[in-house]
């Protein structure tokens, strides 16, 4: 059973400026889709208008074959967007926030534990996020992630903050998630090596 | 093409899981919920410094000095309804969240609600007193707070959301929230002063009702939209 | 028809059109506002009770009934540009609310005036129809504000917009404030039930000035949304081409 999320003809305007015109792209479950672009070349803008955060000035993505606009809560309930900021509350502590996340989406048969693990962040549960280093943040918010039943992985640099031992960490993940017939769109300004079917949108 | 079905929270998970994160936020900082009481004392305390404390001084003023050191205190602690939020990027996370945004919305004014007014409900019969007000008029004080409050609490919640993330937010949350909350005030404060006077001040407490009804339905709406135009 | 409304719609259209439709509100207006003026002042007959101070009615009542109208435009032209996305109605919501916050502050002044010699005082604090004309002029001043604190037009017209309507309620109250709360205004006198209870030499001058303000108040109305549409689309090309083309074909 495979999935599509596509777009046509995206064109984004931030006051008079033309961020992105004319973007069209289709991506279907096992596949990576790649949004390259230096910095400031509207690849975050283009990730929030996929999401609707942002007003598209024309055009419309397509969640399997239907507007976005038309399915809301169905969409959302189908992706998990890991941003710029990590988006979790520093007072609360790793289990707390993941505690709260997990009654805002579909999740997964996988343990709260056997994610963790994964990830390498057992030990820090008890502590309050704000203890936590950059990188560390970042391991929870894949937490979150992998935590998810959802098949759409939206992705902005994620490999900020994190080592090379994250970063291939990172990779595996995505994967796996591919293989399952999870589907993954990336934005990143480095070069992104996987072995699965990988489609390009390159913006100025 | 049809999605493999998963199974979705219901339609309140949402505004319940935020208002229990709410709820331990400000369980974990204390200082938050303490501030805008003690303001609401301090003002309490500053009138009949500035005016004069004689006995029918304060029987007359009472009721408006209270309501209005009540709507200042809320206006404080809205301030920070969304802000925190804002910052750390858990707002955007929760505007790509399955659960309706209404909803969402209205489970953190709840908490905050719970959190600011219901707090200065129950503090007001302590300034009451001082003010010399009788025990069943600090009962209508109180009723009419407890309604008061959560029309400003949901009346404040679009005002921050249309603000946040602004330069200089804060003042023009007040500039915004002020107009609006003019009406409850001024029923709110008369009503008491009705009972002080022994008159028949029910039409205040129906009016009041009908208010909270009317914002309770209505808000969450146009918080939700102001968030997303925030947040754009 | 819809077919003019799309074309209305479009700014270089607008642009052209409202010079014409401006002057024919206008002239009409003026004419209207001049006869209600001076058979006001000089026609109308005395009040037995409050002999010649009444007759700042005649601005008094227009400005108040507009001060709300704009509000209501603004509210509804928010809402137009908020549903169907239309620039054009943003642009009318922003040009509304100075026009608007401008008539409010005419009836407060001239409410104001009028009350001294009838109440005895400069400002009545008890009287909810005056209350309610001052928290609009907050009302006007917030939304005013707040487009000022948002730097991306797009942005500030969808958050006005939803002020705006947001506020419309509070409009309502205070259209009906008079019933609700006892006050020192007089009880609606040109709606009554059985028919105006002013005395028509009284109330045709006010009526005048009612529907002159009305016409004038459009007629500017359209003059700021066609300078704010200008401002607006300065970088298209519409404007560059008409600001480049030579004078006679303007």
């Amino acid at each position: 059973m495979t999935e599509q999320l596509s777009a046509e003809s995206l064109t984004l305007f931030r006051g008079d400026r033309c961020l992105f015109r004319d973007v069209s792209f289709a991506v279907n479950s096992g596949e990576l889709l790649i949004l390259e672009g230096s910095n400031g070349s509207g690849k975050t803008s283009l990730m929030k208008a996929i999401v609707g955060m942002l007003d598209l000035e024309s055009g419309t993505v397509l969640w399997n074959g239907k507007p976005v606009a038309e399915q809301r809560q169905v969409f959302h309930g189908a992706l998990v967007w890991t941003a710029h900021r990590v988006g979790l509350k520093a007072d609360l502590t790793l289990v707390e926030n993941l505690r709260f996340e997990a009654a805002l989406r579909p999740q997964g048969s996988d343990g709260l534990e056997k994610v963790l693990e994964r990830l390498g962040i057992t030990r820090l549960k008890p502590l309050p996020l704000r203890s936590l280093s950059a990188g560390q943040q970042r391991r929870v918010a894949l937490a979150r992630m992998l935590l998810a039943d959802v098949p759409l992985w939206l992705m902005d640099e994620p490999f900020t903050n994190l080592d090379r031992e994250g970063r291939s960490l990172v990779m595996q993940l995505v994967k796996e998630h591919l293989d399952t017939g999870g589907m993954c769109v990336m934005a990143a300004h480095q070069d992104v090596e996987i072995d699965a079917p990988v489609t390009k949108v390159v913006l100025q | 093409m049809t999605a493999p079905v998963r199974r979705m929270p219901g339609m309140l998970d949402g505004l319940l899981a935020v208002a229990r994160r709410d709820l331990l936020l400000a369980w974990k900082r204390p200082g938050d919920v303490l501030n805008p009481l003690f303001f609401f004392a301090m003002v309490c305390t500053l009138f009949p410094l500035a005016v004069g404390p004689s006995a029918e001084q304060l029987t007359f003023s009472g009721p408006g000095v209270l309501w209005v050191a009540a709507l200042l205190a809320m206006l404080i602690s809205l301030n920070s309804l969304f802000i925190s939020d804002f910052d750390d990027g858990s707002l955007e996370q929760l505007l790509v969240s399955p659960q309706p945004l209404p909803l969402v919305g209205l489970g953190k004014t709840i908490s905050h609600w719970l959190t600011s007014g219901l707090p200065l409900v129950l503090v007001s019969p302590i300034v009451a007193i001082t003010y010399r007000m009788q025990g069943d008029v600090v009962l209508v004080l109180m009723l009419t707070l407890t309604l008061g409050t959560i029309s400003l609490s949901l009346l404040g919640s679009i005002g921050a959301a249309l603000t946040v993330g602004l330069h200089r937010g804060t003042a023009l949350l007040s500039l915004l929230i002020l107009p609006l909350s003019m009406p409850v005030l001024i029923i709110g404060a008369n009503t008491v002063s009705l009972a002080a006077g022994n008159e028949t001040y029910s039409a205040g407490i129906w009016a009041l009702s009908a208010y909270a009804v009317g914002t309770l339905s209505l808000a969450p709406y146009a918080t939700a939209a102001a968030l997303r135009i925030s947040n754009e | 028809m819809w077919k003019w409304f799309h074309q209305l719609a479009s700014p270089p259209h607008f642009y052209r059109i409202v010079p014409i439709f401006s002057t024919l509100l206008l002239l009409p207006g003026l004419a209207l506002i001049a006869y209600g003026v001076y058979a006001g002042l000089f026609l109308a007959p005395m009040d037995y009770q409050q002999g010649d101070a009444f007759r700042i009615i005649y601005i008094h009542v227009p400005s108040a009934y507009l001060s709300m109208m704009a509000y209501m435009i603004m509210a509804v032209a928010g809402g137009i540009g908020l549903i169907w996305r239309m620039k054009l109605a943003h642009a009318v919501a922003a040009s509304a609310a100075p026009l608007g916050a401008w008539f409010t502050f005419l009836a407060l002044a001239t409410g104001s005036i009028w009350g001294r010699p009838m109440w005895g005082t400069w400002w009545e604090w008890a009287d909810p129809r005056m209350m309610s004309e001052l928290i609009l002029l907050f009302f006007y001043f917030g939304y005013m504000a707040l487009r000022a604190a948002i730097d991306d037009t797009a942005k500030a017209d969808k958050a006005a917009a939803v002020l705006s309507l947001v506020g419309v309620v509070n409009v309502i109250i205070v259209h009906y404030s008079v019933e609700w709360w006892s006050s020192l205004h007089q009880g609606q006198t040109i709606m009554a039930k059985d028919g105006p209870a002013m005395d028509p030499a009284m109330l045709y001058p006010l009526l005048a000035n009612i529907f002159g303000f009305t016409l004038l108040f459009g007629s500017l109305l359209l003059r700021r949304t066609r300078t704010e549409v200008l401002f607006r689309e300065r970088r298209t090309r519409w404007v560059k081409e008409m600001i480049l083309a030579p004078e006679g074909q303007r």
